[in-house]
């Protein structure tokens, strides 16, 4: 509730501090002390103690897990400001703004954490998309800014449309909006019911696909997160990708004893679908840029994993998947706002002119191949654990690895650039303090890569 | 404690590379770094030394469990001592940043100890990539021409190996009664037949990938050429012993059934991949590429033997893993200082080498002698308790396999001939005497003739293996 409350007020506030605080980097410090506040709030609340207690009835239960997702996500805001702050203050005239719609979509996602409401998730989602299509067109004179912001308003409405849809079907089904029952219709009569409750079901997992960009509802990803600002890409893909994935598997888990076997099977689909969508075609990008964007489409497929059936690995390994990909990606991304161009050729001999950045950058990669002594390790191995907890067959966790060995080719691709081409990158100036940030990420990465129970320490006592 | 200083020593000192831009000072470190495990791996040999045993990641229940026995001492000696040896052998070589170099060859040191050390399933795995890593960078960056593309192929197919792998160990973990990572609640886990196979080939698939076991050799030779001569060494004569360590320390153990019961098919391609690999050493005119088809050969049989399924043949075995690594380590010496020197690596422009440096093809010709498995050789020990074995399984097998002998004896002395005999070709004609290297050479084949001659100390140190592995 406080995360709620706070990051509304925050949000508001900040868009009205351009007024008093005409610096920017006034401006910014200001976001992060709000974020710092934000922080300490959701940690009141995790010990008892809350900002305003209203009475929700039920539409939201506040779980440790929620409030501790709520927390890594307002960390990883933090440290994604911290280090692209200068950058968003190069788009358009007021930061403040942007700041502003942040806090917005946080309070979005910590509606996205703990909501136990078909309504309540449906808040959630728009209080997050509607900030997000502003980000997405805010370079408002580059034509594909516009053009991805337009593409993903409509493709977006679609999509919350299909799930107000399935929402109705599922009310209509079963006469509530909560979650917590499982949504089983008495077996009396004929199965009326029980077919609007399938479709409904389904139209609401078809959006949430949307949401987390999974196949075969991926199309608006590459467009959109190539021709948003390459800042605000990087927060998109990250953060909100994973309040979206912490939804999806609220909803799904509540339901898991009611779906049974059937369920399966349109699971099985769209987790093959994804990975081979989002890493065959990885493969063929030959701008960085749009290569990250179907990599998240991939890293969706491995994510959808934790929504495969309830266990202790599925919820862990939601949380340290979406932290380790998150602290990857913002790495990258703020790398790459850095290039002139987002060829692979533009990173030739960054190995050598930048080699303090190069290993960071190297440090991002691995760990989004998921190789082991980074936290991409352990994030893919909580998702195989939990799929083979939840009683998938082995054969799609093969599938799954060799598409994981087919990501390997495009993520060293970049590594071969950086250090085994010679050549020199088109790289812009980049302040050593800038290096230094994304060197606290990369080592984020690799204390997670050799402890990861580190991140789970907090989430049961 | 004290097996933490294998990964201590050479971790430390591969850190402390990265920041010393001296040459001279940053060989002296390496050197001494690696005679330093050296030494603490003669200690291990002669004491005993308690196990290390501290919880890693108890959400996953996993520990960190570092242990010895007999096949640990052995290959972790075999380790100890190959990186002296190709550290001075190659001093030198010219290399750019021979710091980043020097440091990378010994993170991958730490990471071959570490998976010989390994007691817990998941630390293995950890090292078993640790190990890779490194070696990627060594070839991509300071390989050959073709070095991006063929390094990129070889760390794929490992790297696919390895993710199956670790299915196949999250699907142990989730039959163990313990629910945990360890070696011996590994053994105990139980399976119905059908899950023993499928576990048994995730693991087999990762290891007959790193040995290579035909048909899954093709990253290998490309490799081998392509990568620098001092990661070659490393590749041929440590590395590939993971896979066959993986074997003898995972795979017989684990899954006893599923193992008896594809005993015929591995040998079988096993002894195909034996004579393939042979017949197109012979053929070849690249003396890298010839040893290493010769070392893929040998690596089959070796495969071969420990899936006959007897004490003799993994006795044979085991020693055999400490011989071939000592012997291919020579001939990569040799191989490298013609190269480096002559500036050739084809043997048609050899030619020579007895007059010129006659000390050199002395030790070219001891070592043919060591590939060839000559009684006297350490090799011979090895291989003649190997074809002994098949021999028990199937008379004709072991009479296919021992045809590579005959053929080992064709390209290894054709070797032989063209590099040392006939007029001294204008790139031998270059060549002077390099002394370390031939110093090292000097030592390695002291220790071919004294293991030829009297093997007991090795049979001694591995009895506790083949003990657990076929006293139950």
């Amino acid at each position: 509730m406080n995360a709620i409350i706070v990051s509304a007020l925050l949000g508001v506030v900040m868009m009205f501090s351009s007024w008093i605080f005409k610096s920017e980097r006034l401006q910014k410090n200001l976001a992060l002390v709000g974020l710092l506040i934000l922080i300490f709030a959701n940690l009141a609340q995790i010990n008892g103690w809350y900002v305003v207690d209203i009475n929700t009835k039920g539409m939201l239960a506040f779980t440790r897990f929620g409030l501790y997702a709520n927390m890594l996500l307002f960390i990883l805001t933090f440290l994604y400001l911290f280090i692209n702050a200068e950058e968003i203050e190069a788009i358009g005239h007021q930061a403040a703004d942007f700041y502003a719609l942040f806090f917005f979509i946080l309070c979005g996602a910590s509606i996205l954490t703990s909501f136990d409401n078909l309504l309540m998730l449906f808040i959630g989602i728009e209080i997050l998309s509607i900030p997000l299509y502003i980000l997405t067109g805010s370079d408002k004179k580059n034509l594909l800014s516009n053009e991805a912001s337009l593409k993903y308003f409509l493709m977006g409405s679609f999509s919350t449309g299909i799930l107000l849809l399935g929402i109705t079907l599922c009310y209509g089904a079963i006469g509530s909006f909560q979650l917590q029952a499982p949504m089983i219709v008495p077996s009396k009569g004929i199965a009326m019911e029980q077919y609007l409750l399938s479709a409904g079901l389904i139209l609401i997992f078809a959006a949430m696909n949307f949401k987390v960009s999974a196949a075969p509802f991926h199309f608006w990803t590459p467009d959109v997160y190539d021709g948003a600002p390459t800042v605000f890409t990087g927060f998109m893909a990250t953060i909100v990708k994973a309040a979206g994935f912490i939804a999806f598997i609220g909803i799904f888990h509540a339901q898991a004893k009611a779906l049974g076997n059937s369920w399966e099977l349109l699971l099985n689909f769209v987790i093959i679908a994804t990975l081979l969508v989002g890493n065959i075609s990885a493969v063929f990008q030959r701008s960085v840029k749009r290569m990250l964007s179907y990599s998240s489409i991939a890293q969706a497929g491995f994510m959808l994993f934790a929504v495969y059936g309830v266990s202790d690995f599925a919820n862990e390994g939601i949380l340290l998947y979406a932290v380790v990909y998150s602290i990857a990606s913002i790495g990258i991304f703020s790398v790459l706002v850095k290039m002139k161009d987002y060829g692979f050729e533009a990173f030739n001999g960054l190995g050598k002119s930048n080699p303090l950045l190069a290993f960071v950058t190297t440090v991002f990669l691995l760990s989004l191949a998921g190789i082991p002594l980074t936290g991409g390790f352990f994030a893919k191995y909580y998702m195989l654990n939990a799929i083979l907890t939840a009683g998938a067959g082995l054969w799609i966790v093969i599938i799954a690895v060799l598409f994981a060995a087919v990501s390997v080719y495009y993520y060293f691709k970049l590594i071969q650039a950086m250090y085994f081409v010679q050549g020199t990158p088109a790289i812009k100036e980049v302040p050593k303090t800038y290096t230094y940030k994304l060197l606290v990420l990369a080592v984020l990465l690799l204390i997670l890569g050799v402890f990861p129970n580190l991140l789970f320490n907090y989430l049961y006592f | 404690m004290f097996l933490l200083s294998f990964l201590i020593i050479p971790i430390v000192a591969a850190l402390a590379l990265l920041f010393i831009q001296h040459e001279k000072r940053a060989q002296d470190i390496a050197i001494v770094a690696s005679v330093a495990s050296l030494t603490a791996a003669v200690n291990i040999i002669l004491n005993n030394v308690p196990s290390v045993d501290f919880a890693w990641i108890p959400v996953l229940n996993s520990r960190f469990v570092l242990q010895v026995d007999g096949l640990a001492k052995i290959l972790i000696l075999l380790t100890a001592i190959s990186f002296p040896a190709i550290f001075i052998a190659t001093n030198k070589n010219q290399v750019a940043q021979k710091n980043i170099f020097l440091s990378l060859m010994l993170f991958t040191q730490a990471g071959l100890m570490g998976v010989f050390l390994a007691g817990d399933a998941l630390l293995f795995y950890f090292f078993w990539e640790l190990a890779l890593i490194p070696v990627y960078f060594l070839c991509s960056i300071w390989g050959g021409e073709k070095r991006i593309a063929v390094t990129f192929k070889f760390f794929i197919y490992t790297f696919l190996g390895s993710l199956l792998m670790l299915i196949g160990i999250i699907f142990v973990y989730m039959h163990t009664k313990e629910h945990n990572f360890l070696l011996s609640s590994f053994k105990t886990a139980s399976f119905n037949p059908a899950q023993q196979v499928l576990a048994f080939a995730l693991f087999f698939i990762a290891f007959a990938i790193k040995m290579p076991i035909f048909p899954l050799h093709t990253w290998q030779p490309d490799a081998y050429d392509q990568s620098p001569t001092a990661v070659t060494m490393v590749l041929s004569a440590v590395m590939v012993k993971m896979g066959l360590y993986g074997v003898l320390r995972w795979l017989m153990p684990l899954f006893p059934n599923a193992f008896s019961a594809h005993t015929n098919f591995v040998m079988v391609i096993s002894i195909i991949g034996i004579l393939y690999a042979s017949f197109l050493a012979i053929r070849q005119d690249n003396i890298k590429k010839l040893i290493a088809y010769s070392s893929i050969a040998h690596i089959g049989l070796m495969s071969a033997a420990i899936f006959a399924n007897n004490t003799i043949g993994t006795q044979g075995v085991l020693v055999q893993l400490f011989s071939h690594g000592i012997n291919v380590i020579g001939l990569w010496i040799i191989a490298d200082i013609i190269e480096q020197q002559a500036g050739t690596k084809l043997l048609s422009e050899m030619g020579g080498l007895a007059k010129k440096q006659p000390t050199l093809a002395i030790l070219l010709v001891a070592f043919s002698f060591a590939n060839i498995a000559l009684p006297l050789t350490n090799a011979f020990v090895g291989e003649f308790l190997m074809f002994n074995s098949l021999f028990q399984v199937n008379p004709w097998m072991a009479a296919t396999a021992g045809v590579s002998v005959v053929l080992a004896a064709i390209y290894t002395l054709n070797m032989v001939q063209k590099v040392a005999y006939g007029d001294v070709s204008t790139a031998i004609q270059k060549m002077s005497t390099n002394k370390p290297a031939q110093a090292v050479l000097i030592i390695l084949i002291i220790i071919v003739f004294v293991t030829g001659v009297y093997p007991q100390p090795l049979f001694d140190l591995t009895k506790d293996t083949l003990l657990q592995l076929f006293v139950k």
